[in-house]
């Protein structure tokens, strides 16, 4: 047993002062939690900061991505025929349901030109792939790969095959942070797909599910109704898929229902996501179409900005300008259109 | 014979710490995981405590939570506490056996969470899923490991 080598037991002075300088600590560390927890200046600071964590972050990922990697390299041949049988009969279906669509796109394109509606059609996403690693389990976010070096910038759309993912809030130079549809913090403006009725959906802090707290009992919403983005407020393009109602329930006064969703996007971890580049690919909901007749298109990219972005980085992303990724998914409308 | 570990273990195990932190778990474990770097710091503040103080605890807390994302100043102020406690009972845990201090670790992972919890119920975030509360004990598992690790690491450092 090695001799006793701390200091000597701290005489009773000495165990104020160490009172003292705990409640000090305790004092700058509560204050950096509330300034924190109300936005404000000491974000931007930690935006900064988290910047230096990112070597970190990319060390932590590589198990995930190791892991992945030999799971590709393991997989027999039998399972690479039957999922390359099974990839070739989706892209099939899917090329099916693009070449109908393209001819929708093409009328819409025709009615909107007669109606003097001057909108850009093209979606134009970069694939983004997910870094592994878990966050703070009481936020819902995620960890890109990419991410100002990239082009990735604050306030981007991000989808899944699914539908709507979430939007980046952060963008590090290697990588970025996005916050999910479910982070207890996000609420997303959306409408019913089949009605028209607009709705704001909030996160829940869980990966499964969203929540409609305040629908008119009067509504034309039901358990089953998709839910698309609305466009309103500028942030979220519309027409993304959101999810779907499970659940409604009149709330504890009786004057609202209380709805629940679940997401259209797979938030277990795909491997990656797509960012929405353009501003404002706006196809409509079908039955939305009245309802929102008097929406603007939301703007929230300036086209003279496009040029403007840094060339993307080669192996981590592939631009598919004016292409359909796999976003159909009834009874939402792909929000790509066709090539004007 | 000075009793002193080379200055990169303190940093080397702080980093491993992080890393283990942000390491990926299935989303129904993630609140279960371990608190990596309260089992770390709670080390350093038994074996070397004129080196990792407060002010040390607080500034690997800053640390952590830069890079896990939550909170500024919530790991900060969990690491004080937790380092202010170990600080008091360190004389008589060091010489318990090794069980003993793994269930007192497990009550101060406890308190841990315990703080935790308070803040963010205090702002209104909600409290942790019930899983979380597997964490300490995991945690008190997890402690006679690191120890021992740790100490091996330590003493075979010093002879070589």
């Amino acid at each position: 047993m090695p001799p006793y080598a701390g200091p000597l037991p701290p005489a009773r002075t000495g165990e104020v002062v160490e009172t003292l300088r705990l409640l000090a600590y305790l004092v700058v560390a509560l204050v950096l939690v509330v300034l924190d927890h109300r936005g404000g200046w000491l974000r931007q600071v930690r935006t900064q900061a988290e910047a230096l964590m990112q070597p970190v972050r990319l060390v932590a990922g590589l198990p995930g991505r190791m892991v992945e990697r030999l799971a590709d390299d393991a997989g027999t041949l039998g399972q690479l025929t039957d999922e390359n049988a099974r990839l070739r009969r989706e892209l099939l279906v899917n090329q099916a349901r693009m070449a109908r669509m393209q001819t929708v796109a093409a009328d819409n394109l025709r009615l909107r030109a007669l109606l003097d509606a001057a909108q850009r059609d093209r979606l134009d996403v970069q694939l983004a792939p997910i870094l592994d690693v878990d966050l703070d389990p009481t936020r819902q976010r995620l960890v890109l790969a990419a991410g100002s070096g990239d082009g990735v910038r604050v306030g981007q759309t991000v989808l899944d095959a699914g539908g709507l993912v979430g939007q980046v809030i952060d963008a590090g130079t290697l990588q970025s942070t996005v916050l999910l549809l479910t982070d207890a913090s996000h609420a997303v403006p959306v409408t019913v797909a089949r009605s028209g009725v607009r709705l704001v959906a909030y996160g829940d802090g869980r990966n499964d599910a969203l929540r409609l707290p305040t629908v008119p009992t009067s509504s034309d919403v039901r358990v089953g109704d998709a839910l698309v983005t609305s466009g309103l407020g500028g942030r979220f393009a519309a027409g993304f898929a959101v999810g779907t109602i499970t659940a409604l329930a009149p709330d504890d006064s009786r004057a609202f229902l209380v709805g629940s969703v679940r997401p259209a996007a797979q938030f277990d971890r795909g491997r990656e996501v797509l960012l929405l580049r353009s501003g404002a690919p706006a196809p409509r909901a079908p039955g939305a179409a009245a309802a929102n007749v008097g929406t603007p298109p939301p703007a929230t990219v300036d086209a003279s900005a496009q040029p403007a972005l840094p060339p993307p980085a080669a192996a981590a992303q592939a631009e598919t300008p004016s292409a359909t990724p796999p976003l159909a998914r009834p009874p939402a409308p792909p929000p790509a259109g066709g090539p004007r | 014979m000075i009793r002193r570990p080379p200055a990169w273990l303190l940093p080397a195990t702080v980093l491993m710490a992080l890393v283990l932190m942000l390491l990926p778990l299935p989303p129904a474990l993630a609140p279960a995981r371990p608190a990596w770097m309260a089992l770390v710091v709670a080390y350093w503040v038994i074996e070397t405590p004129e080196r990792v103080g407060l002010g040390a605890a607080f500034v690997i807390g800053l640390i952590a939570d830069l890079c896990v994302g939550g909170l500024l100043g919530e790991q900060a102020l969990r690491m004080v506490v937790l380092a202010f406690i170990l600080q008091r009972f360190r004389a008589r845990l060091r010489f318990f056996p090794l069980w003993q201090q793994s269930a007192a670790i497990g009550a101060i992972l406890l308190n841990d969470r315990v703080v935790a919890s308070a803040v963010h119920v205090a702002l209104g975030l909600g409290g942790p899923p019930p899983v979380a509360w597997l964490s300490p004990v995991i945690g008190m598992a997890a402690w006679p490991v690191l120890f021992l690790a740790l100490d091996a690491l330590r003493l075979r450092l010093r002879r070589a």
